[in-house]
C-alpha cells in the first residue's frame, strides 16, 4: 500500500466570508462551519476561537486536538467509519494542513481533559503550543449524559477537520513524502537481510473518555489484528479517550504516530517494517491475557523479529505491557517498550504499577506527577476554573493571580507514550 | 574570589593518632588540615581552605552513633564553612557508616552541603546515598590518588551552590528521585534506535529500570467471620457528594474517613466518585458497584459477618505515589486497629 501526503502549509488563520487556504492563510468561514456543526442536536452552541504559537493563551479543558486532512485520491475518505463510510483507506493522496490543528474545548465532560499553553514555560511540553490551533468551544444542550457529550464533541472535532481539511484539496502541497507499506512476502523478497520489525500499537479500550475507534469500531471488544501504517495516517484510529491529558493519544498523535512514521522512514534502509498489530487494553485479567497470547502469535505468523510496543495510559494498562513483553520475548522477539512513569513528586516512588523481568529495554517519556506552576495568560479559552478538578489539578492550583500549579499530568500530550516529544527521565 | 571553607571528618587511623586499638577516640578537632585533607587542599588550591577537621575513632561511633553524631555536629557548629567532607573511608564498613550518618545529621541539623566518599559496596553507601551525596572511590586506599581530586572537585561544586548533574557524569552513587529532562531525540526515535541496537546484539542502557517492589506478609486469616468486625476501605474515590475533603482526581495526597453508621445502601448523588482513571458512570448510578456497603449490611443481617464498621476509609488511587498509599495503607490500619477492625475489604477500580 502506498500512500502521498502532502502538506498544506499554515502559517496564520484568519476568519474570513469564505473558507479557503490562499497564501498560507487559512480562511474560515466561521458561520459556515458553525452551523455544519450544529446540525448534531446534542450541540445547543459552538463558538469557535484561534490560539496562535506565541500568543499568551492558555486553552482548557481539552477534549480532543485532530490535524485537518482529506483523500485527495485514493478508496474512501478520512476518519472512516464517522466522517465517511468504512472502505480501507491508506492509498492514494492525502492533503494535511500542516502547523495546524483543531482543539475540542468547552464544558467539562469528565475530570480527564487538559491544558494547552501556547507560550510561557507551560508551551515547551507538548507540540501544540507550536501549531495555528481552531479551538471549538461545545456547549451541549441540557440533560446530556456523559457518554453522549464526549460523542458529540469527539464528532464535531472529526467533522471540523474534515471542514477544514477541504482547503487543502485543490492546493499545491509545500512538500510531498510518500510511505510505502510492502506487503509480506513483497518485504521478505525485497529486504531479506534486514531485521524485521514490527509495532504493537496498544490502544486504550476502558470506557467513558478511555476509548478509542478503529473504522469507527470500539476497540473494546476488539482481538489483536493488523493493519498497515498508511490507514492510521488516514484516521482509521480515532480517539475517544481523555484519561490524565498528559499520556492520552490524542487523534492528532494518532494521525502522526511517531513509532509509525520513524519505522516508514527506516524502512527499506536501516529495517524491515513488517507490520503495526493493534492491541486494546481491557479492564478484565483474562481478556488482557487473551490478547497477549493472540498479539504474540500474529507477531510469530508475521515473523518478527523485533517489536516496538507503545502504551497508553498507566496504572492497569501496565499489566498489558508487560504480559505482551514477557510472551513476545519468550518467543525469542526482542521488545522495546514506550511508555511513562509516576514517580512521584520527589521522584523516588515505584513509576509503574506491574513490571516483567524481560523488560530489559525501556523508553520512558517523564514523570508526569512532577509539579510545575504556570504564569498567568492573558487569555483563557474555556474555563480556567476547571484546573481544579482536572487530573494533575488538586484545590488550590489556581491561585488568586491567575497563575497555576499542577502536576505535569495536566498538560495535553506532555508525556505521550507513543514518543511524540522529547521529555524523558533520569535517575539522580 | 573569596577562599571556600571546608570542614572535614577523618577517623583514628587517617587522623594519625592510631589503628585499631585507638577506634575509641572520642571526637577531637583540628582548625587545619589533617591527613588526606592535606592532599584535598592542594588540589582546592587558590579556591579553598580546610578550616577543621574533625577526628573521631571508629568504635566511638559505631557505639553510640546518635550521641557521637550530635557531639560532633555540636563541635561544628561553632565553625562557618561552606561545605562538609566525610573520608574517603573506601571499604572500612564503620568508617562509612559514621561517614554516611555525620554528612546527614550536618545536612539536616546544620543545613549544610556535604559529601561522603567511598567504596560502592561500603554498607555506609547503601543506607546513606538516597539522603546525602556519595562518591564512589575505589576499594582500598591504594585509590586514594584517584579518589582526592574527584572528592575536591565535587565539594568545590557543592560549596558554590553549582547545581549537580547526574551520577554518570559526577561520580556519585544514584539516590534514586527519577528527574524530567529533555532529550536530544523524541522517544519514538530513541525506542527504534533502542531496538536496533537490541537486534544487533550491541549494548545499550535502558531509560527505566524495573522497580522493584517490597512484599507485605499478609495477617493471618480472620478466624470467626461471624463474630468479626469488618470495614470497606478503597481507592476508588468514591466519597459524600461534593467531594468535602477536597480529595484530588490523581495523586491524591490526603484519604477520607466517612461515617455510614445507619445506612443500607449508598445511593446515587449522595455520594459520587473523584476518581479521574475509570469510566465513572456506573458508579455514579449506584455507588455500591465500588464501595458495596448494600451488599455487607446483607452480610450483616444474615449473619455471615458480625459487624460492618461504622466507616469507610476512601482515596483515589490514579496515579497516586506509592510513598503517599503506604503512608494511607499504615494510618488506616492503625485507626481499623484502635477501633476493633478485624478485617478489611479493599476495593479498588
Amino acid at each position: 500500500m502506498q500512500l502521498e501526503v502532502g502538506k498544506v502549509m499554515v502559517r496564520d488563520i484568519r476568519f474570513a466570508d469564505r473558507t479557503r487556504m490562499e497564501s498560507g492563510v487559512l480562511h474560515i468561514d466561521k458561520n459556515e462551519l458553525v452551523k455544519y456543526l450544529k446540525e448534531d442536536a446534542s450541540i445547543k452552541d459552538v463558538d469557535i476561537d484561534i490560539a496562535r504559537p506565541g500568543e499568551s493563551v492558555r486553552i482548557i479543558p481539552v477534549k480532543d486536538i485532530i490535524q485537518p486532512r482529506i483523500k485527495v485520491k485514493g478508496c474512501g475518505q478520512v476518519f472512516p467509519g464517522f466522517i465517511s463510510d468504512v472502505d480501507t483507506v491508506g492509498e492514494g493522496v492525502t492533503h494535511v494542513l500542516e502547523g495546524c490543528a483543531v482543539v475540542t474545548c468547552g464544558k467539562i465532560v469528565n475530570f480527564q481533559e487538559g491544558i494547552i499553553d501556547m507560550s510561557g514555560p507551560g508551551a515547551k511540553y507538548n507540540s501544540f503550543s507550536a501549531l495555528n490551533n481552531v479551538v471549538l468551544l461545545i456547549e451541549p444542550v441540557s440533560g446530556l449524559t456523559k457518554h453522549a457529550h464526549e460523542a458529540a464533541v469527539r464528532l464535531a472535532g472529526l467533522k471540523a477537520s474534515y471542514y477544514l481539511g477541504k482547503a487543502a484539496q485543490n492546493v499545491q502541497p509545500d512538500e510531498k513524502e510518500t510511505f510505502t507499506y510492502n506487503t509480506l512476502t513483497e518485504a521478505a523478497r525485497l529486504y531479506p537481510d534486514l531485521p524485521r520489525v514490527v509495532y504493537v500499537y496498544m490502544i486504550q479500550s476502558q470506557g467513558l473518555m478511555h476509548d478509542n475507534y478503529i473504522y469507527g469500531l470500539d476497540a473494546k471488544g476488539i482481538l489483536p489484528t493488523l493493519i498497515s501504517p498508511t490507514e492510521v495516517i488516514d484516521g482509521a484510529i480515532v480517539s475517544g479517550n481523555c484519561a490524565a491529558p498528559c499520556h492520552k493519544n490524542t487523534t492528532f498523535h494518532h494521525l502522526n504516530n511517531p513509532v509509525i512514521m520513524d519505522l516508514l522512514r527506516r524502512h527499506g534502509r536501516e529495517l524491515c517494517f513488517a507490520g503495526v498489530i493493534i492491541t486494546n487494553e481491557s479492564t478484565m485479567l483474562s481478556y488482557k491475557k487473551r490478547a497477549a497470547h493472540f498479539t504474540q502469535k500474529l507477531a510469530r505468523l508475521i515473523e518478527a523479529e523485533g517489536v516496538i510496543v507503545t502504551e497508553e495510559g498507566g496504572g492497569n494498562p501496565e499489566t498489558d505491557l508487560m504480559l505482551n513483553c514477557k510472551l513476545l520475548e519468550k518467543s525469542d522477539i526482542k521488545t522495546v517498550l514506550i511508555t511513562d512513569e509516576y514517580a512521584g513528586r520527589d521522584g523516588r516512588s515505584q513509576g509503574l504499577a506491574d513490571v516483567t523481568a524481560e523488560a530489559d529495554a525501556v523508553i520512558t517519556n517523564g514523570n508526569g506527577n512532577e509539579l510545575i506552576t504556570l504564569p498567568p495568560m492573558e487569555r483563557t479559552i474555556g474555563v480556567l476554573e476547571s484546573v481544579e478538578i482536572i487530573t494533575g489539578g488538586f484545590s488550590g492550583s489556581l491561585h488568586p493571580d491567575g497563575s497555576i500549579t499542577v502536576e505535569l499530568a495536566s498538560i495535553m500530550g506532555s508525556l505521550c507514550e507513543l514518543g511524540y516529544e522529547r521529555l524523558t527521565t533520569r535517575l539522580k | 574570589m573569596k577562599k571556600l571553607k571546608f570542614a572535614h571528618y577523618i577517623n583514628q587511623f587517617y587522623g594519625q593518632i592510631g589503628g585499631e586499638d585507638k577506634g575509641d577516640q572520642p571526637p577531637v578537632v583540628h582548625e587545619k588540615a589533617v591527613g588526606p585533607g592535606s592532599g584535598l587542599e592542594k588540589l582546592f588550591g587558590e579556591e579553598g581552605e580546610i578550616i577543621a577537621t574533625v577526628i573521631c575513632g571508629d568504635t566511638y561511633f559505631a557505639e553510640n552513633p546518635e550521641k557521637a553524631a550530635e557531639e560532633i555536629t555540636d563541635i561544628l557548629k561553632k565553625y562557618d564553612f561552606d561545605c562538609f567532607i566525610a573520608g574517603p573511608a573506601f571499604n572500612a564498613g564503620r568508617y562509612g557508616m559514621a561517614c554516611g550518618a555525620i554528612c546527614r545529621a550536618v545536612q539536616e541539623r546544620l543545613g549544610a552541603p556535604a559529601v561522603a566518599s567511598m567504596y560502592t559496596e561500603n554498607p555506609g553507601a547503601e543506607i546513606y546515598a538516597k539522603d546525602i551525596y556519595v562518591l564512589e572511590t575505589g576499594k582500598s586506599a591504594a585509590a586514594m590518588k584517584d579518589a582526592l581530586p574527584a572528592i575536591a572537585e565535587f565539594a568545590l561544586k557543592l560549596a558554590r551552590g553549582v547545581e549537580i548533574g547526574f551520577p554518570e557524569d559526577e561520580g556519585y552513587i544514584p539516590q534514586g528521585r527519577r528527574v524530567n529532562v529533555f532529550a536530544d531525540k523524541t522517544g519514538a526515535v530513541r525506542g527504534v534506535d533502542m531496538l536496533l541496537s537490541k537486534l544487533k546484539g550491541e549494548s545499550f542502557t535502558t531509560e527505566l529500570p524495573m522497580p522493584v517492589f517490597d512484599r507485605v506478609t499478609p495477617a493471618p486469616a480472620v478466624k470467626n467471620l461471624a463474630r468479626a468486625k469488618i470495614a470497606l476501605v478503597t481507592s476508588g474515590g468514591v466519597v459524600p457528594r461534593g467531594n468535602p475533603d477536597r480529595i484530588e482526581a490523581a495523586n491524591a495526597t490526603k484519604y477520607g474517613k466517612y461515617s455510614i453508621e445507619g445506612i443500607d445502601d449508598l445511593v446515587t448523588d449522595e455520594y459520587i466518585t473523584v476518581h479521574g482513571g475509570y469510566d465513572p458512570v456506573y458508579v455514579l448510578e449506584d455507588p455500591d458497584r465500588v464501595l458495596p456497603v448494600d451488599v455487607m449490611r446483607l452480610l450483616e443481617k444474615e449473619g455471615v459477618i458480625g459487624k460492618l464498621f461504622e466507616y469507610f476509609y476512601s482515596t483515589v488511587g490514579n496515579t497516586t505515589a506509592v510513598s503517599s498509599a503506604k503512608r494511607f495503607g499504615e494510618e488506616i490500619g492503625r485507626d481499623l486497629l484502635a477501633n476493633g477492625v478485624d478485617g478489611a475489604i479493599l476495593t479498588s477500580t
